[in-house]
């Protein structure tokens, strides 16, 4: 009662104003960290993917040869075994070399990093596509959404591959084939993301339907401000969960598929390694008994696959309303 | 002649959760009679559905039978292992639920569905099955069996259903059946017909009927005797006009007072304030002394066993004869 | 009953016509198919008579009929690379395809049907548990690398299988198949497992999520309160319950089985149209790529029409015009 008698204080009431300390504090107490804490396998596999994407993004500075200049490599070094010191430089291959001498370890580090970036690239870029479309079919309606939605399904019930290779197939012819090389990687980005959009498209249309009909839409409306604009802001936060599940497992997906385009051939060129060429290359070894050149990358595809993957399916779990 | 069918003393359910373990029934006793209706009261969360399923021997993991017997002709069946259990299952017991729709299987006939229990239980060939599917049609009221036998469940309407199911229920003549809220999914002019149609096949069978409602007019109409159960426990058991028009235990008289009738004035109907607790949170002493207008002392420490009075039995404090020094008014009632 | 196959056969036709139009675009406007045939040194007059000959200057639906009447009849245009008709390659690689689709949905099918059983009636057992592990890890391994591991394995290592080709076939007029000799069958098995490895693991998945949904439903719990077996139960109740969305989705999985096939067939050198497409992109074939476009799309039409109508014969609601729920 006597606080009422006290003039009032001039700053601002503290509740408004959160510390970063009760921002930690309140995550900290949130039902997905505690689902994380409690599920060893999240745990493992998060650290196992942050572990590779910190150790990729920094291969320049890591890796003990810069395995894509021709002059950092000896040829007399080709072929060393895991763990042999090479017979022209006398460096140490702990992965083994190639026949160029190059050093496996170096390579995995810039072909993870590339493998990375187009992975990460291509699921931003259908992220972008695909909410997009999304909220536009949900909010529009009508033919524009019978249309989108339409070829949403369809583009869903053919393989990914075929549609990126369609769409590479297509760049490919209109670019010059001097600059192949050169476009490779925006090429394949595009290619792979635009393969993928469709689920993200469904996700944030069936939510934008259940927004439109909302009374705050009908009341932006009619005060002239576009409906479009508050119904984006309202529900991109209620859709991003299940759009984070579809997007870690689409990473994975983006991985395995840039690594499967350019062991076909049509993907990155030789001269930007990825996991995927690397792969390429040590296939041509395999049967001759250099299996090192294949084996090392491609586990690293595997765990890192794996590791998302898992990841991927814990967020679902952890965020399904039905479970909790 | 007068051994009950179905004798249930003291059952206990417990489900195992990683928090608490906890108790959805706690020291329920009943008997029911050949052709006997019993009506099982209380609302959403009392234990009704979980008792019948107990009986039925359904109870799954997490959930367990934690102590108490059912005893049904003499035979204790809450003990026995999963395959005898399954004998007897449809056989001696059965049990009907709430939404006839989703109790039938879409993608069957309905005499598919029928042939198919009747020659689980009673050794026939699939002839003498079907003919006995299409008497069973007859008993429960689906007029012209032996077209419709060979329907599918969503060609038949929600009261049609519902008889189909109490068909497949008697496929194999019980002596006991549960019939857990058999009336709730159907329109108010359909559930009398349903409602009547069981007391009547349990009389001419006599079977052991066990009606698990939240619905009191139902009761009213139909039950022989009633339990009212409360938070896993039973307030009180006695015959229906009894417990209807006199009932003794303040929860039961909430409950009787929230009926509305016709011939009441138009007043506001009873509430009884507050809610059931949760199976977390059950207090100590008796479960109702929260919500209970006419609370003492006594009811907060311990917990009220069931007492005979004027011919049922209560589990109150009131009607307990050493609170009778405190008040010996209402013990006299 | 009639209305609904309409309605499939109408939908069919319409994505038909999509895909061809796709097809069609690419065809006509990707690249420069004048450039193609005269190649470099063509003067400019020798360009126009030919774009007039070839009908390059007619309104676009003239063009697009045009195309249309021509696939239909067999035509498909030529190869900008192999200077063959694109229908002749279609035909001379379409057996090796069709064969390794086939052989490879079915035992997908099978194994996935019976390991997603067993993994949903066996819910808390070892193996079970096991098996949902590793079909985790199949969907993270690319089927690439399963088919390159296969490789090292029986090829390499223990020498048991072929490493790449489909061996001796046999003919029967313009088809081929390497099922009758012992060098085609053992061709034929790396290639199977690589190409339905995936398929697989998608379908064990869904069967088993599919069935624990069954068994958790209200007629189940009835049929068990009936004393019916666990065997009635699981294999006359539930399985059949499961089937009616497994179905959809399987039958449409099955269908992309061909389009799959590009990767298995370039890993293991298979001379299929798998393979024919990547070489087309490779070098920028647009007809091939245009045609092999087109069969896709009548496959997974086709496919699509045969699945609705199974789910119409599996399924009594349909027949009867209800509206129909999940299962």
């Amino acid at each position: 009662m006597s606080d009422l008698a006290k003039p009032a204080p001039v700053e601002a009431p503290a509740k408004l104003k959160i510390t970063f300390k009760e921002r930690v504090a309140l995550w900290r107490d949130s039902d997905l960290w505690l689902s994380f804490k409690s599920s060893p396998v999240a745990i493992v596999s998060a650290t196992v993917t942050l572990l590779i994407v910190i150790l990729a993004l920094m291969a320049n500075v890591l890796a003990p040869q810069n395995a894509f200049d021709p002059v950092a490599l000896n040829l007399l070094d080709g072929f060393s075994h895991p763990m042999e010191r090479g017979a022209g430089s006398g460096m140490l291959f702990i992965m083994g070399s190639d026949e160029q001498g190059r050093d496996l370890f170096s390579a995995l580090f810039y072909g993870t990093r590339l493998s990375l970036v187009v992975g990460l690239a291509s699921v931003v870029f259908s992220m972008v596509v695909g909410i997009g479309l999304g909220l536009m079919a949900g909010y529009l309606g009508g033919r524009i959404e019978m249309l989108i939605m339409r070829v949403a399904d369809i583009q869903l019930s053919f393989p990914a591959i075929l549609i990126a290779l369609l769409i590479f197939g297509v760049a490919r012819s209109l670019i010059p084939p001097q600059q192949y090389e050169t476009t490779a990687v925006i090429v394949i980005i595009v290619a792979i993301g635009l393969s993928n959009w469709a689920q993200y498209a469904r996700t944030v249309r069936a939510s934008t339907m259940v927004e439109r009909n909302k009374e705050y839409v009908q009341a932006a409306r009619l005060m002239g401000v576009s409906g479009f604009g508050i119904m984006a802001r309202h529900v991109l936060p209620n859709v991003m969960g299940p759009v984070l599940v579809i997007a870690t497992i689409n990473l994975a997906l983006a991985i395995i598929e840039e690594a499967t385009l350019s062991f076909l051939g049509v993907g990155l060129p030789i001269t930007q390694p990825s996991l995927g060429t690397l792969i390429r290359s040590g296939q041509k070894f395999l049967l001759s008994g250099e299996w090192w050149i294949l084996f090392f990358p491609a586990m690293m595809l595997v765990i890192l696959a794996l590791a998302i993957n898992l990841l991927g399916d814990w967020l679902r779990d952890a965020l399904n309303p039905k479970l909790r | 002649m007068n051994e009950p069918v179905i004798s249930v003393r003291n059952l206990q359910v417990e489900f195992v959760t990683r928090r608490a373990t906890l108790r959805a029934i706690d020291g329920v006793s009943f008997d029911i009679a050949r052709g006997e209706v019993l009506g099982v009261v209380g609302e959403s969360g009392a234990g009704k559905s979980v008792t019948g399923a107990a009986i039925i021997g359904l109870i799954e993991p997490p959930g367990r039978i934690s102590g108490g017997e059912i005893v049904l002709n003499g035979r204790r069946i809450d003990n026995l292992p999963p395959d005898e259990m399954r004998k007897i299952r449809g056989r001696k017991v059965a049990m009907i639920f709430q939404d006839p729709l989703t109790s039938l299987n879409p993608l069957f006939r309905v005499g598919e569905q029928l042939i198919e229990t009747i020659r689980t239980h009673l050794p026939m060939n699939e002839r003498q099955a079907r003919n006995r599917a299409i008497e069973l049609l007859t008993e429960v009221g689906i007029p012209a069996p032996e077209k419709r036998i060979d329907g599918y469940p969503h060609e038949f309407s929600g009261g049609m259903r519902q008889r189909v199911v109490i068909a497949l229920a008697l496929c194999a003549e019980p002596d006991f059946i549960v019939a857990d809220e058999p009336t709730t999914a159907l329109d108010v002019s359909v559930q009398a017909q349903i409602i009547s149609l069981i007391k009547k096949l349990g009389r001419e069978r006599g079977m052991a009927v066990m009606l698990v409602t939240h619905d009191m007019g139902v009761i009213a109409e139909t039950a022989d005797r009633v339990a009212v159960m409360y938070a896993g426990r039973i307030a009180e058991i006695g015959p229906v006009r009894d417990v209807v028009q006199r009932p003794l235990h303040p929860y039961a008289k909430g409950l009787m007072g929230a009926i509305p009738t016709l011939e009441a004035s138009a007043s506001r109907l009873v509430q009884i304030p507050g809610s059931m607790p949760r199976l977390s949170s059950i207090p100590t002493g008796c479960a109702f002394n929260p919500r209970c207008s006419e609370v003492f002392a006594r009811c907060h420490v311990d917990r009220p066993a069931p007492l005979p009075v004027n011919g049922r039995r209560v589990a109150c404090h009131l009607y307990d004869q050493t609170s009778a020094e405190i008040f010996s008014a209402e013990a006299s009632r | 009953m009639l209305a609904y196959l309409l309605r499939s056969l109408t939908q069919a036709t319409l994505v038909m016509l999509a895909v061809a139009f796709i097809a069609f675009s690419m065809f006509r406007y990707v690249g420069d198919p004048v450039a193609s045939i005269v190649g470099q040194d063509a003067t400019l007059k020798d360009r126009e008579e030919l774009t007039e000959s070839l009908g390059l200057n007619d309104p676009f639906p003239l063009q697009f009929a045009r195309f249309l009447g021509n696939a239909v009849q067999g035509d498909l245009g030529i190869s900008y690379r192999q200077g063959r008709p694109v229908a002749d390659l279609l035909v001379e690689r379409l057996p090796a395809t069709i064969e390794l689709a086939m052989l490879s949905a079915i035992f997908a099918l099978v194994f996935g049907l019976g390991l997603g059983i067993y993994a949903a009636l066996n819910r808390k057992g070892v193996v079970a548990n096991l098996v949902m592990s590793l079909s985790l890890i199949g969907v993270s391994l690319p089927t690439f690398l399963i088919g390159v591991g296969l490789i090292f394995l029986f090829a390499v290592t223990l020498r048991w299988l072929p490493s790449f080709g489909r061996g001796d076939v046999v003919s029967f007029g313009w088809w081929t198949t390497g099922l009758l000799t012992e060098s085609g069958r053992k061709s034929l098995i790396m290639p199977v497992l690589t190409l339905g490895f995936y398929q697989l693991t998608l379908i064990m998945r869904l069967v088993r999520a599919e069935m624990l949904e069954v068994m958790r439903t209200e007629y189940i719990k009835f049929a068990r309160a009936r004393g019916l077996s666990s065997r009635a139960i699981n294999f006359r109740h539930a399985l059949r319950n499961t089937m009616v969305p497994v179905i959809t989705i399987t039958g449409l999985q099955l269908g992309s089985v061909i389009a799959f096939a590009i990767v298995t067939e370039t890993v293991f050198n298979w001379p299929g149209l798998g393979a024919l497409f990547v070489k087309a992109v490779e070098v920028v074939d647009i007809p091939v790529m245009a045609a092999y476009l087109m069969f896709v799309g009548l496959v997974f039409v086709v496919v699509n029409l045969v699945v609705d109508t199974l789910y119409f014969l599996v399924d009594p609601r349909l027949r009867s015009g209800a509206v129909v729920p999940a299962r």
